[in-house]
């Protein structure tokens, strides 16, 4: 990562804040500072910064501090959601083909966005939903574009119309557009040139293309590095070409892309889709809200403490967390803590919202969640005593919750050694616990905890 | 003096090269205007003049830190000479954006080097979408008017189209051209171009590379790879890398720049598209936070419009504009 994230600035500045009861303007002034910096090397908007500090500002002198947040927790708190609402929003769906009546798509932007590229994963993006899409290029500028496109549609096995560069792009246009109907196509995908939102000709091109094809979705691709820039460049071609939406590209880097952010605050227009790598797939829906936290940088762990407190039965937390910190925890308890943290949504999307843990892919995430499940069987099939000493077992006991539970002698070992690490864990809590209230900081401590556990997020 | 009387008085008897002028229009319009315009409306230094100040050093890409320390140093400035005025100030601004570039490393020739005997290599790496192969094209034809023997080998063997699209070039510019097959390993397209500008005794081989996000370990390794085997069959020739990024390019610009330098070494850095609205700030991040000089930069579509990178030159079309008197 080229820059510290925000938590980990949260982290030292909140250490000074520590002692304080409530949020003041000058108690603030430092997290303000690194919010602020934070936010503008992710690129956002210094227009949408502005406004978000003053916003932030406003809502936090405003505020009740409750006896059980501390002011930092606090101003985490009232930041969070001010970005998720100030960026994030509803996600905007694309348009999708549909039988019988042809549906066209326009890619614009500057040179280098990935327009190209794009245009191609959403031909795929269509062909795998059972859509015939034809693909055609008008850039007669950049040598060799024509056949990039060429080349990528008969990888995925797209149609392609064919371009001669000679060729006004007006023509091609609507030669495709004929093609298309005439073959019935459900989707027509045109590819325009990259070109400078302040050069004339070249935006008058792709306005009167616009015009006379009417394409369902016109969409800007904004790369996931612009700088400042960006949303001038969004209100330029929305102002010659009526966009109906943006493609964020290349997140796959470590870019934070706060500068598409900015656009569809500072402009409205819907971030469509993101592009995520460089194979034909790699085209996601885009979740506005997992971009505020990706820019943020410390997860979610604000609603993951609300849901906590919502869903966890108070008393049976602390009666839990008592035993935790005595040294006396059985296995029950840790099965009734898995269920607790099941609760509250799946493994994958609790390990996405704590920061520092690795993001789980799709596999892991079933893995963790097929495991909970062998762990809740090889348990029941314990007796009571055996849950609370499991230190009793041997083999022939081992035997026979194998078979009661469907499970393998080897399941049961990791339950086993699970708990100790299990054990060992609440142990290292107990240094951090100071009357039953997390360590301050953002909870910092808790995603190196979840990392060890592998799959175990507690 | 402050740096702007000194680039009054160098320009006034030189003119500024006609195409940094011209091409840096849209950038200088903004940026310039706004300075201007800055010091019109505030005469005193008032914290409405940093704030605008720091608006505008943002908004250009000058980079979060780089844009606070500049201010900082302004208000210390003005703290010690509370008569300091605003106009003053915007020439102390500069007079520091100046000396900030200029102690960041020696002063730095911008042409490749040649040496006698062998061929200088050059690498042209980047993340995708930069404009590294129109560089090429452009520093191909560059220094085929030097009277250079130029040979260009085709290492992205990735994208669809890049074979292709740097064979063209080479034929418009009829300079000679090395290929690999498509998804051939890049590093024997570039053992290749180095065998072959040995023997055919060429004094310049461009190597085009792939476009790579810096964040894919294994892809940036691949340049550390290109550059050892390069290096083994041409031990004696100069090499130089050169780091391509978008003018449009924010914060992450700098990201780019530490990643590359780490993967392999970079001799320099060139800026594209400067001829758009984007003020190209991060040549000034980039120097501040890694040192690399910027070599060239691109002001246009047309061949010649790839120019050398002179600070005197872009401070002075940026920042004073052509209205030197």
């Amino acid at each position: 990562m080229a820059f510290e994230s925000l938590s980990e600035r949260f982290q030292s500045v909140f250490k000074k804040m520590r002692k304080e009861d409530r949020l003041t303007e000058k108690n603030m002034e430092e997290a303000l500072r690194e919010i602020k910096v934070a936010l503008l090397e992710s690129d956002v908007n210094f227009k949408v910064v502005k406004a978000f500090l003053s916003d932030v500002k406003e809502k936090a002198l405003g505020s009740e501090v409750t006896r059980t947040v501390s002011p930092s927790e606090q101003l985490i708190k009232i930041c969070h959601d001010e970005i998720t609402s100030l960026l994030g929003g509803d996600d905007s769906e694309l348009t999708l083909p549909s039988k019988g009546r042809l549906t066209t798509y326009m890619m614009v932007g500057l040179q280098g966005t990935g327009k190209t590229t794009s245009a191609a994963k959403l031909a795929y993006f269509f062909q795998k939903k059972g859509f015939k899409v034809l693909l055609t290029s008008l850039d007669v500028y950049r040598p060799a574009a024509v056949d990039q496109l060429r080349d990528l549609a008969k990888s995925i096995g797209a149609g392609f119309h064919e371009t001669d560069v000679h060729d006004n792009p007006r023509k091609v246009a609507a030669e495709a557009k004929k093609e298309a109907a005439a073959e019935g196509y459900d989707a027509l995908i045109l590819d325009t040139a990259g070109r400078l939102q302040i050069d004339e000709a070249l935006m008058n091109e792709i306005a009167d293309i616009a015009k006379e094809e009417r394409p369902d979705e016109a969409l800007l691709l904004i790369d996931a590095s612009a700088g400042q820039d960006a949303v001038n460049v969004a209100k330029a071609f929305n102002d010659s070409v009526r966009l109906t939406g943006v493609i964020v590209s290349k997140l796959d880097g470590d870019a934070k892309g706060g500068s598409a952010l900015s656009i569809k605050y500072l402009t409205g227009l819907p971030i469509k889709l993101s592009g995520t790598g460089e194979k034909v797939g790699d085209l996601e829906a885009f979740h506005p809200e997992r971009m505020a936290e990706r820019i943020l940088g410390m997860g979610d762990i604000v609603s993951l403490v609300e849901k906590a407190q919502e869903q966890i039965d108070e008393k049976e937390a602390e009666k839990a967390a008592k035993k935790m910190m005595s040294g006396e925890a059985t296995l029950e308890d840790m099965l009734k803590q898995m269920k607790m943290v099941q609760r509250l949504g799946s493994l994958g999307s609790i390990a996405s919202l704590i920061p520092g843990m690795p993001k789980l892919s799709d596999a892991d995430k079933e893995r963790g969640e097929k495991e909970m499940k062998t762990f809740e069987a090889v348990i029941n099939s314990m007796t009571p005593y055996e849950r609370r000493h499991p230190d009793v077992l041997r083999f022939s006991q081992k035997n026979r919750i194998a078979k009661g539970s469907g499970k393998t002698n080897a399941d049961i070992n990791r339950v086993l050694k699970r708990f100790e690490m299990y054990k060992k864990m609440m142990s290292e809590m107990k240094r951090y616990q100071k009357g039953g209230k997390f360590p301050p900081g953002g909870l910092g401590g808790l995603g190196g905890l979840g990392g060890r556990g592998n799959g175990f997020p507690f | 003096m402050g740096l702007i009387n000194f680039l009054k008085s160098k320009f006034g008897k030189k003119k500024p090269e006609e195409n940094y002028v011209k091409g840096l229009a849209k950038s200088r319009a903004a940026f310039s205007d706004r300075l201007a315009l800055l010091a019109k409306k505030h005469a005193k230094l008032t914290p409405e003049y940093f704030e605008e100040l720091e608006t505008i050093l943002i908004e250009s890409d000058v980079g979060v830190s780089l844009t606070l320390r500049l201010i900082d140093e302004l208000l210390e400035k003005s703290k010690e000479n509370p008569n300091l005025s605003s106009q003053e100030a915007n020439d102390e601004l500069i007079d520091m954006m100046f000396v900030s570039y200029v102690e960041k490393g020696e002063s730095i020739v911008n042409e490749l080097s040649f040496k006698e005997g062998v061929p200088t290599v050059l690498l042209m790496e980047g993340v995708n979408g930069v404009g590294k192969t129109t560089s090429i094209a452009k520093l191909a034809y560059r220094y085929k008017k030097q009277g250079k023997k130029i040979l260009l080998a085709a290492g992205d063997t990735f994208r669809a189209g890049a074979v292709e699209q740097l064979s063209i070039w080479a034929s418009r510019l009829e300079v000679d051209i090395v290929k690999g097959k498509p998804n051939a390993d890049p590093a024997s397209v570039a053992f290749d171009g180095a065998k072959a500008a040995r023997e055919g005794h060429y004094d310049l081989l461009i190597v085009d590379t792939a476009g790579r996000q810096q964040t894919k370990a294994n892809l940036m390794n691949e340049l550390g790879k290109i550059r050892r085997v390069i290096a083994r069959e041409l031990p004696e020739s100069p090499i130089e890398a050169f780091l391509v990024i978008d003018a449009t390019t924010g914060q992450n610009g700098v990201s780019q720049a530490k990643a590359f330098a780490e993967a392999s070494p970079l001799t320099g850095i060139v800026i594209t598209k400067m001829d758009g609205t984007s003020k190209g700030g991060i040549i000034l991040s980039i120097r501040d936070e890694i040192g690399a000089p910027v070599r060239f930069i691109g002001l246009g579509e047309k061949m010649e419009d790839l120019v050398e990178f002179d600070l005197d030159e872009y401070l002075h079309a940026l920042l004073v504009g052509d209205d030197n008197g």
